[in-house]
């Protein structure tokens, strides 16, 4: 597939986005400034982006607990993720979610989730919306590898192929399920076997390489948005810090070697080879939007230390919607 | 308005029938709901007005029939899911608990969930332990969430009405051995409000709150204690939750006397919810410790030999009736 230049740096800034935020939110956690857990997407940035940059805006993700790179890849606003993530009122979520809760239904971002799993059949939801309106929206679940070996994920992919629905179930393979290898969990590989069992095609790609993602994904939306059903794409990634948390060697359940050697195929620094090497961009340039970006973080950090708490009047404002109509 | 008889179950069908007509974005989808009707009747003949489109037969996949519902409703639809038996909400608890009571809070108010999920409750058919069960308690301790249940064809369709057109989760509960009781019910389109008890029965020495089926029970107990000389108010909750607390507070400081009665398992019910509320609102006005009515602490049995001493019925709450009146007041015993 032939991208044009500004397809590529934009597939590119969003994984830089991802990158910085994440290594940012690492860092205010290190220094105790982030309550709560802390589910760092750091490593699996090509995915969220080659996906999302598929999509229109009006298209709807579900998410994970890993969810804060699907929101930036999606056009998550700093400000507001940051602010959340320390619990304030001008977080995304006013300081109710948390890092497990961030969402932005105006992006189409129904939220990162605390339940493994539990995304898929609400995506299943959204799918379903969109066909019974026939407005040629799709809607997208991520979940790894893990969430494939739970009953909702097995119950949503049926259902949407059963009812035929345009949705793409986007698996972030990185090989853990928490503290535990995969391969001790599942008796298959690949988690893409699953996909013959509901009826939909499932496509491998390397979850290092954007535009391999980009590609599939640009395909399985294609297909769903011409009322061709479901697909599953797995995409083979790694996440390079702990389950949570910032610790990344030194763990008890994975080799440190292991982690070196997905980080030598970094989803951004070998793209940035390519880009330069294809004569795409220059180091100059993509310094220049590290640069730039790095900038916007500081803001936002800057934005999130300056907000308020929420007041203790918001304790139980919106448990329910006041009616209206 | 005209009137008309009409069954339980039709009442429900007719709310349903009415909001696909008045709002495209009202859909219905579940387990054999769609070209069978519904196992017990309740979705029949939608589906043959409204198209698979609209009435949506779904695989037997409870956590994702509440997640099409979620999902769709986020996204601006006005969903109707059913879970077959009451029984069942245990299958998709995340869904529920987890995920519909919970998106408005965590997303800072952001999300708006229209969504009515039904099912159908209560014992009374041999249908044993997995199929009988009336686990409203469960869902009233989920802040998030809406409770509904009927004990009559008018308040069905009104209250059914009102679930479709709520905007947060709400869960319409049917008793199945309610379905067939008829009633006059208006052909026209009508709501009740959501929150609010009735008073089916005026009267001055007890209290009596109840719910669903066993409201209709206490109305009978009642009857028969009216010709013992006790004089029972009777209040129908209608809404499970949020709780008509003032409806029930203000009831029994006239009366000084209060037994609820549910069929639910009688421990941890929502008649321990009630009575603690009593005991806070109207302590000094109680001449006698709240009594309830329940099911007893196993779960439901399949011989009718054995069920028929499980659910509670008017003879078991009459006597539960009595009971409360039996005591002497305090200050009577006092002064002895």
């Amino acid at each position: 597939m032939e991208l044009t230049r500004d397809v590529q740096m934009d597939l590119h800034r969003r994984m830089v986005r991802i990158r910085l935020f994440e290594e940012a939110a690492g860092r205010l956690a290190e220094a105790a400034k982030l309550p709560g857990f802390l589910h760092l997407y750091v490593g699996e940035e090509a995915v969220a982006s080659g996906v999302c940059a598929a999509l229109n805006d009006d298209d709807q993700i579900t998410s994970t607990h890993r969810g804060h790179g699907h929101l930036v890849a999606k056009g998550g606003d700093f400000n507001r993720m940051m602010a959340e993530l320390m619990g304030k009122s001008t977080g995304y979520c006013k300081g109710k979610g948390g890092s497990m809760h961030i969402s932005d239904l105006e992006l189409g971002m129904l939220g990162a989730n605390g339940i493994v799993g539990a995304g898929s059949p609400i995506a299943v939801g959204a799918a379903f919306a969109d066909k019974y309106r026939k407005r040629g929206q799709v809607a997208v679940a991520f979940f790894g590898d893990g969430a494939t070996n739970i009953g909702a994920f097995h119950e949503a992919a049926n259902m949407a192929c059963a009812l035929h629905l345009p949705i793409v179930f986007a698996c972030e393979n990185n090989e853990y399920g928490e503290f535990t290898a995969r391969s001790k969990t599942m008796a298959i590989t690949d988690i893409v076997d699953r996909a013959a069992g509901y009826g939909m095609p499932g496509v491998i790609v390397d979850g290092m390489d954007v535009l391999a993602v980009h590609e599939a994904a640009v395909e399985a939306v294609a297909r769903a948005r011409r009322g061709e059903g479901p697909s599953l794409i797995e995409a083979k990634t790694y996440r390079y810090y702990n389950h949570h948390g910032v610790q990344n060697l030194g763990l008890k359940y994975r080799p440190d070697a292991e982690v070196e050697q997905w980080k030598q195929r970094d989803p951004i620094f070998t793209f940035e080879e390519r880009l330069i090497e294809a004569g795409t961009s220059t180091a100059d340039e993509i310094e220049q939007v590290w640069a730039a970006l790095r900038d916007d973080i500081a803001v936002a950090i800057q934005f999130a230390e300056d907000s308020p708490l929420p007041h203790v009047d918001q304790l139980l404002v919106d448990v329910y919607t006041q009616r209206t109509h | 308005m005209s009137e008309r008889k009409l069954s339980y179950q039709m009442a429900f069908n007719e709310a349903v029938r009415q909001a696909m007509d008045a709002d495209d974005d009202v859909f219905a989808a579940g387990e054999d709901i769609g070209a069978f009707g519904g196992v017990f009747g309740t979705y029949a003949g939608l589906q043959a007005t409204f198209g698979a489109d609209r009435v949506v037969d779904t695989p037997i996949s409870e956590q994702a029939i509440i997640g099409l519902g979620i999902g769709a409703a986020v996204s601006g639809l006005r969903p109707i899911v059913d879970l077959m038996f009451m029984d069942f909400v245990c299958v998709a608890l995340d869904q529920i608990v987890n995920q519909a009571a919970k998106l408005k809070y965590m997303f800072g108010g952001t999300a708006t969930l229209p969504l009515t999920i039904t099912t159908a409750g209560g014992a009374g058919l041999s249908a044993a332990a997995q199929h009988s069960q009336s686990l409203e308690a469960l869902l009233c301790h989920i802040p998030g969430l809406k409770v509904i249940y009927p004990s009559n064809p008018y308040d069905m369709k009104g209250l059914m009405t009102a679930c479709i057109r709520e905007d947060n989760p709400t869960v319409m509960v049917k008793h199945k051995r309610l379905l067939g009781m008829t009633g006059m019910v208006p052909e026209e389109n009508y709501e009740l409000p959501l929150g609010v008890a009735r008073t089916a029965r005026t009267g001055r020495d007890v209290t009596v709150v109840s719910y669903g089926r066993m409201l209709n029970e206490s109305l009978v107990a009642a009857e028969q204690l009216a010709g013992e000389g006790i004089d029972c108010e009777v209040i129908d909750l209608r809404t499970l939750l949020p709780l008509d607390t003032e409806t029930v507070v203000n009831s029994v400081r006239r009366t000084s006397r209060a037994v609820v009665v549910h069929e639910a398992v009688r421990f941890c019910g929502l008649g321990a919810e009630i009575a603690a509320q009593i005991q806070e609102e109207a302590f000094d006005y109680l001449d006698a410790p709240v009594a309830r009515v329940g099911a007893p602490f196993s779960p439901v049995p399949f011989s009718p030999a054995l069920e028929q001493h499980y659910v509670p019925d008017a003879v078991s709450i009459a006597e539960g009736i009595r009971g409360v009146l039996a005591r002497p007041l305090a200050g009577a015993a006092r002064s002895q």
